[in-house]
């Protein structure tokens, strides 16, 4: 029987806005499982990253995680600024203003790895584009669980440290280009 | 694999609370578990501590290292001005209001090592506010609380404290507020004298005075909701009428029994005023 998993959850850095648009706007107008986004963004900057990602893809449900907030399928939820994301066992969210790591709050693996003690084997990580190695522990610890990984393709990613250093650590089920992400989500949920 | 990657499960976490509460008084049940279980993990590696039973036999044995895990598990992250907007609407929306009355009174809950309590004073001072204010700053851990008694932070961050100063909308040079000194940042005398720094629980401890304004920023998210909500409702009773209430940017009074009580003097910076 075909493994059903309940979670999305996407990272990404530099050019990683760009890799999530892509996908969100092929997943569009949702898919009726929660995904989770962590990008790298500039602290005391209010970007409106939310509306941006909603105006721009057709998803119908973006935003931004708030604190305590249960967690909804068909909703994209994004880290806020400043704040680490993390996931509690009755699927709300817990924000966390504790030391960056890998230089970034959020970071990608504190939220990757609380995600999948949540989610376990049914978690899908996806890693894009960017110019650290913030990720590669969450998508290593996804996999321990027994969740599917997919990297974006190093070779044709805007920045493609990030990716590589997954690869370099993780055993990762796919390696693909952006453009070819929502197609494999699709195949899997 | 490494031993970071050793997850602590539930029970784990519940056992070692349990003892911290028995042994010590402490009570961080009700501590939002993600984060409690994150910081733990953070503790035992810090420590080589291989496993929770090392971790539990510490505790037991050593208070010294009792002090160094609540400084732990409370996060102690701040900076000066941080959320420079939030600064700049306190100073722009509910200061004004705080001058009608002959003397203010500042509650800072969970003021950690302080940066945030000098920042207010700071904008207080260039208010003309600063004189007949008493700010009582407090927090669970007496370690931080040193530390914001001795007003002296890294020279290093003075940099961005600078530019979040300016953003924060200040209107002196911030480097008039401190000397420095080899790689510190020693903050005025002047700052101080309004500044009360004591200990307070917020899980087990009573209001103990009536306030203008409460400042108790990014301290909430680390607690479940039966917790927040016993907190909002301590803040209920221990402000004045038309007094202050400021929580962190991604706090609100949303989800709280108390939330009518309050009216949003803004939804961004999380500034609330209790009217009923």
């Amino acid at each position: 029987m075909k493994k059903r998993y309940k979670a999305v959850i996407i990272g990404g850095s530099a050019g990683g806005i760009d890799g999530v648009m892509r996908i969100l706007r092929d997943l569009s107008p949702g898919i009726p499982i929660p995904i989770f986004i962590v990008l790298h963004r500039l602290k005391n900057v209010y970007s409106h990253l939310d509306q941006i990602l909603g105006d721009g893809t057709g998803y119908t449900h973006v935003k931004d995680a708030d604190e305590k907030e249960s967690i909804q399928p068909y909703y994209a939820y994004l880290a806020p600024v400043n704040y680490h994301l993390l996931f509690e066992e009755d699927h709300t969210f817990s924000l966390d203003v504790s030391e960056q790591v890998n230089y970034s709050r959020p970071s990608i693996d504190v939220s990757f790895e609380s995600a999948a003690a949540l989610y376990r084997g049914e978690l899908l990580g996806i890693l894009l584009s960017g110019a650290n190695s913030d990720g590669a522990k969450g998508m290593h610890r996804i996999r321990e669980y027994g969740g599917y990984t997919i990297v974006e393709d190093p070779a044709t990613a805007y920045a493609p440290t990030m990716p590589q250093a997954a690869l370099d650590l993780v055993e990762v089920h796919k390696v693909v280009k952006k453009e070819d992400i929502a197609f494999e989500v699709k195949r899997l949920i | 694999m490494s031993r970071e990657h050793k997850e602590i499960s539930q029970e784990d976490l519940s056992a070692v609370l349990e003892l911290v509460q028995k042994r010590y008084g402490f009570d961080f049940t009700q501590y939002a578990r993600s984060s409690m279980k994150r910081r733990m993990q953070r503790i035992m590696e810090n420590f080589g501590l291989p496993s929770v039973f090392e971790l539990k036999h510490k505790l037991l044995n050593d208070e010294l290292f009792f002090e160094v895990f609540v400084e732990e598990i409370t996060v102690n992250v701040t900076e000066m001005f941080r959320d420079p907007f939030f600064y700049k609407e306190l100073r722009e929306k509910v200061i004004p209001q705080l001058e009608s009355y002959p003397s203010v009174k500042i509650w800072h809950a969970g003021c950690s090592s302080g940066e945030e309590v000098y920042s207010l004073a700071i904008m207080l001072h260039e208010c003309g506010l600063l004189e007949r204010s008493r700010i009582y700053a407090t927090d669970i851990n007496s370690q931080v609380l040193n530390r914001a008694r001795a007003g002296i932070f890294d020279l290093r961050h003075m940099k961005d404290y600078t530019l979040n100063y300016i953003a924060a909308g200040g209107t002196g040079n911030f480097s008039d507020y401190y000397t420095a000194k080899y790689d510190q940042a020693i903050f005025k005398k002047e700052l101080k004298e309004p500044m009360i720094f004591s200990i307070h629980n917020l899980v087990a401890d009573k209001s103990f005075n009536e306030f203008n304004l409460i400042l108790c920023r990014n301290v909430l998210i680390y607690f479940n909701e039966h917790l927040q909500n016993q907190v909002i409702s301590l803040f209920s009773e221990s402000l004045c009428p038309f007094g202050y209430l400021a929580l962190g940017s991604k706090e609100s009074l949303l989800f709280y029994h108390d939330r009518d009580r309050y009216e949003t003097i803004s939804r961004m910076s999380k500034l609330f005023k209790l009217v009923r």
